[in-house]
Order: structure tokens, then sequence, then C-alpha cells
């Protein structure tokens, strides 16, 4: 059992998760990193972070990969890709079981889930993606030459995006649930200058149709409640994020949006439960914040273990 | 040019020939250096050692070669990237677009190339 207990267990890879491997595995703490998805989470998202300071211009990948580099470097371990199958966060001797790798044991624990992109969750959502709907139009928006496209959101992601996609596509629409945008002023003069973009405002996605790709799409105004269908080639969602705290209803403190309330050293309700990130409930979500919380977080659990011990 | 991994890369429609006729059960990655795409490779690289029995690689999407993953009738409906092809004696058993998840691949994997 020795060599599956750690001192801390971090729950998540992104920048907050990272940053704390690295703080604790240089105060010789025995530091397991367990990440659900891949090292560096949203930074992976990001073609380019220009706001990290010191460093110029960097890919969103490499600047995770660097992190991760350097929090094994100091001695963290780290699983990527796992899946959860249970965790105890109450208990004075916490644990968390893995599929395919097993159970280990931990004195700490921070979470630093972050968060994801927000799906529609209608009907014909999950049966074409990567048919027709995307996540990401600097991803995917080359297929999309010379089509009629729809952009799903009204915030700052959705303007940029629509306007970046008429590169692309004949003809954007952008579909918003309502009668205003949630946007800096400079990308909604932008999106309603562009002569490619049409607005269809107070109304939502309500079904995705086609055979082997999406081919159409059912629009439902949520003034009137009529719905109209649309024949389409394609459609980005990019609606927002949601906070991956699933995990950790009814037994860490949540707010109404379900982010993790933390105190100002990063402690959550629950002793020897740490919180950092995105999954936290804040204002300012970027790597800067959540490498600042990702800090307070390890040492925090570092202080904890001590005066423990 | 190839992408930036650790999986083996196939840079010519000839070596992905070879690759797949050589060995029973392939899957290869099709794609970018781009967020839908790595954890894609990620996933492969982490799973290269637990399945001893499948040939990993990965392949980028924008050359020319690539039309012979590109252009697979199993590919004809795909509109998001990766694309992900999976072989079974030099033949397409599974095609998927766009991020899959470390169960959704497994998942393939056991059902296709069983040990
Ligand atoms: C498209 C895009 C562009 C952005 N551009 C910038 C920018 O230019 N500059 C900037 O500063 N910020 C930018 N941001 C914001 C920034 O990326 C995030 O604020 C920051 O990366 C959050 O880090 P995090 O560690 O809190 O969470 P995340 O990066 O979300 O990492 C969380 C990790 O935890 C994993 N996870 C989820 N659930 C679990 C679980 N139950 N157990 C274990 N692991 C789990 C996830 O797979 C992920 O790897 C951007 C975000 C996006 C989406």
């Amino acid at each position: 059992m020795e060599n599956r207990h750690f001192d801390v267990i971090i729950l998540g890879g992104g920048a907050a998760g990272l940053t704390a491997g690295i703080y604790l595995s240089r105060a010789k703490m025995k530091t397991l990193i367990v990440n659900e998805g891949t090292a560096g989470g949203q930074m992976v998202l990001t073609h380019e972070i220009a706001n990290y300071p010191g460093v110029e211009s960097t890919g969103g990948y490499m600047l995770g990969s660097t992190m991760k580099n350097q929090a094994t470097s100091f001695g963290a371990k780290i699983f990527n890709n796992s899946k959860i199958l249970s965790l105890d966060l109450t208990s004075d001797v916490k644990s968390i079981e893995l599929a395919r790798k097993g159970k280990f044991t931990s004195d700490a624990f921070i979470l630093a889930t972050g968060g994801r992109s927000r799906p529609l969750n209608v009907p014909g959502e999950d049966e074409f993606k990567g048919r027709g709907i995307s996540y990401c139009a600097t991803c995917d928006g080359d297929f999309f030459q010379d089509k009629e496209i729809i952009v799903v959101g009204g915030g700052n992601s959705a303007l940029e995006e629509a306007v970046s996609l008429t590169k692309y596509a004949n003809k954007v629409t952008v579909v918003h649930q309502f009668d205003h945008f949630q946007a800096l002023e400079h990308y909604i003069e932008e999106a309603e200058a562009n002569e490619k973009i049409e607005f269809i405002m107070e109304s939502e996605i309500a079904q995705f149709y086609g055979d082997d790709k999406l081919t159409k799409v059912k629009i439902e105004n949520m003034r009137t409640h009529e719905f109209t269908e649309m024949d389409i080639d394609g459609v980005f969602i990019l609606i927002g994020y949601i906070p991956n705290t699933e995990l950790f209803e009814e037994i860490v403190e949540l707010t109404d949006r379900k982010e993790i309330i933390a105190t100002r050293d990063m402690e959550t309700n629950i002793s020897g439960v740490f919180a950092a990130g995105d999954c936290t409930a804040k204002k300012y979500r970027q790597v800067t914040t959540a490498v600042a919380d990702g800090t307070i977080a390890g040492l925090a659990a570092v202080e904890y273990l001590s005066n423990k011990k | 040019m190839t992408l930036q991994t650790n999986l083996p890369h196939v840079e010519t429609a000839e070596d992905l020939e070879k690759l797949i006729n050589e060995n029973e059960n392939v899957m290869v990655c099709c794609g970018r250096m781009g967020p839908m795409c790595l954890p894609v490779y990620d996933i492969m690289d982490e799973l290269s050692s637990e399945y001893e029995n499948v040939k990993f690689a990965d392949m980028l999407f924008d050359t020319p070669e690539a039309a012979i993953i590109r252009n697979h009738p199993a590919c004809a409906s795909f509109a998001g990237l990766p694309f992900t092809m999976y072989y079974k004696n030099g033949k397409v058993v599974k095609a998927t677009t766009s991020i899959q998840s470390m169960e959704q691949v497994t998942e393939i994997l056991d059902d296709k190339f069983a040990k």
C-alpha cells in the first residue's frame, strides 16, 4: 500500500493543477496528479496565449507541456486520460479509485478540475458531432468553405468566431437566446458590420437533423414559441463553459452555478481539501489566475500537512 | 512534414499501405496540432504500452499524401478533425471524426481488436 499513498492528490492537470503539482513536489511532498483529459487542460484549446507574463506569445499546448514537464521533473506523478470510479474526500485518509489503475490514498486533495464547453443538450447533438456540429472554429472552419453555417451564442467567443468563420462560409447566422449580446462592444460592432453575418435573436436550436451528416436544424423562437426549420451545413456551438464539479456535488460546498466555494487560502468546507482554478467561484478565469490559485492551494496544502504531522 | 507527437508518424500513402498490410491491427489518427487532435494522440500514446497487439501512428492531415484517409469512403460525412482510422488486416473496420475520449477509443479497440 505504501507506494499507493501520497501526501497530496490533485484532481485536474490544467494550469491550476500543474502549478499546485510544481509547488508541492518542489516542497518534497509526494504528489499525484489525476487528470481526466490531456495535460494542460483548456490551455490545449488555445492556439495562442499572448497574455501570460514573461512569455511573449506561445501555443497553449506548449505552455501546458512545459508546466507538465516542470511538475514531473520535480517528482510529481501524472496520470492523464483517467477515469474516476470512486472518491472519498471526507475521511481522514482520503482515497480515489481509478479505472485500469486501482485505488490510491492521500492526506490531502486539491480540486482543480476546471471547466468545459457547454453543450446545448438537444436531440441530435451527439449524433452529429464532427459531422456538421463543432465546438472549435479554428479546428473545423475550413470544412465549411462556401457553405452556410450557424454560430450559436452571443458572447465574445461566439461573435469573434462568427467573424472569423466568414473567411470560409458564404453565410453565417448567429442564433442567440436573448435580445442582446453579452459581448464587448467591439466584437458586436465587427459582427454587425460583416455582410456575411445575419442574426436570429431570442431563439434557440431545438433539434438537429440529417442522415450521416447534419442537414437541418429546428429553431424555437423563445418569445412566441414558434418553430422554424432551416437547412444548414454546419453549426458551431460557442455558448460558454461549465465547471467540472459534478463529482463533488453534495460533498463540497458549491455555489448555485456549481462552482466550488473556497477561502482566500483556497480551502473548501472539508478539512484537507483545497480547490484552485476555473472550477472555483471567481470573476476572472485566465491562465494567470489559475496559476495563482494553484500556487496558493499548493502552499496551503504544504502548511496543512506540516501542521498535521 | 510530420506532427510533433510521441507517436510513430506515417508520411506517405505508401507507408500507410505498408503499415496496414504488415500489421493485423492498426490505429492511425490523421489530424493537426490542434485542440481536438492533441487529446487523441495523447490517448494513443498512453495506450500503446497497454495494447501491444495494435500499432499506433499518426499522419498530418494537410499533406497531399493524407488524401488516402481524407478521401476514404468511411470519412465521406466527416467534418471534424481528427479523422481516426482503425484497420484490421489492411481493411478499415471503424473510423471516427472529431475528439474522442479514452473510453470511446478503448471501447473500439476492445471491440475490433480483441486479443
Ligand atoms: C478557447 C479558449 C481560449 C482561452 N484563451 C486564454 C488566453 O488567451 N489567456 C488566458 O490567460 N486564458 C485563456 N483562456 C482561459 C484559460 O485557458 C483557463 O482559465 C485556464 O486554463 C484554466 O485552468 P484550470 O487548471 O483551472 O482548468 P482547466 O484548464 O479546465 O483544467 C482542468 C483539467 O481537469 C481535468 N478534469 C476535469 N474533471 C476532472 C475530474 N473529475 N477529475 C480529474 N480531472 C478532471 C480536465 O480534463 C482538465 O485537464 C482560454 C480558454 C479557452 C477555452
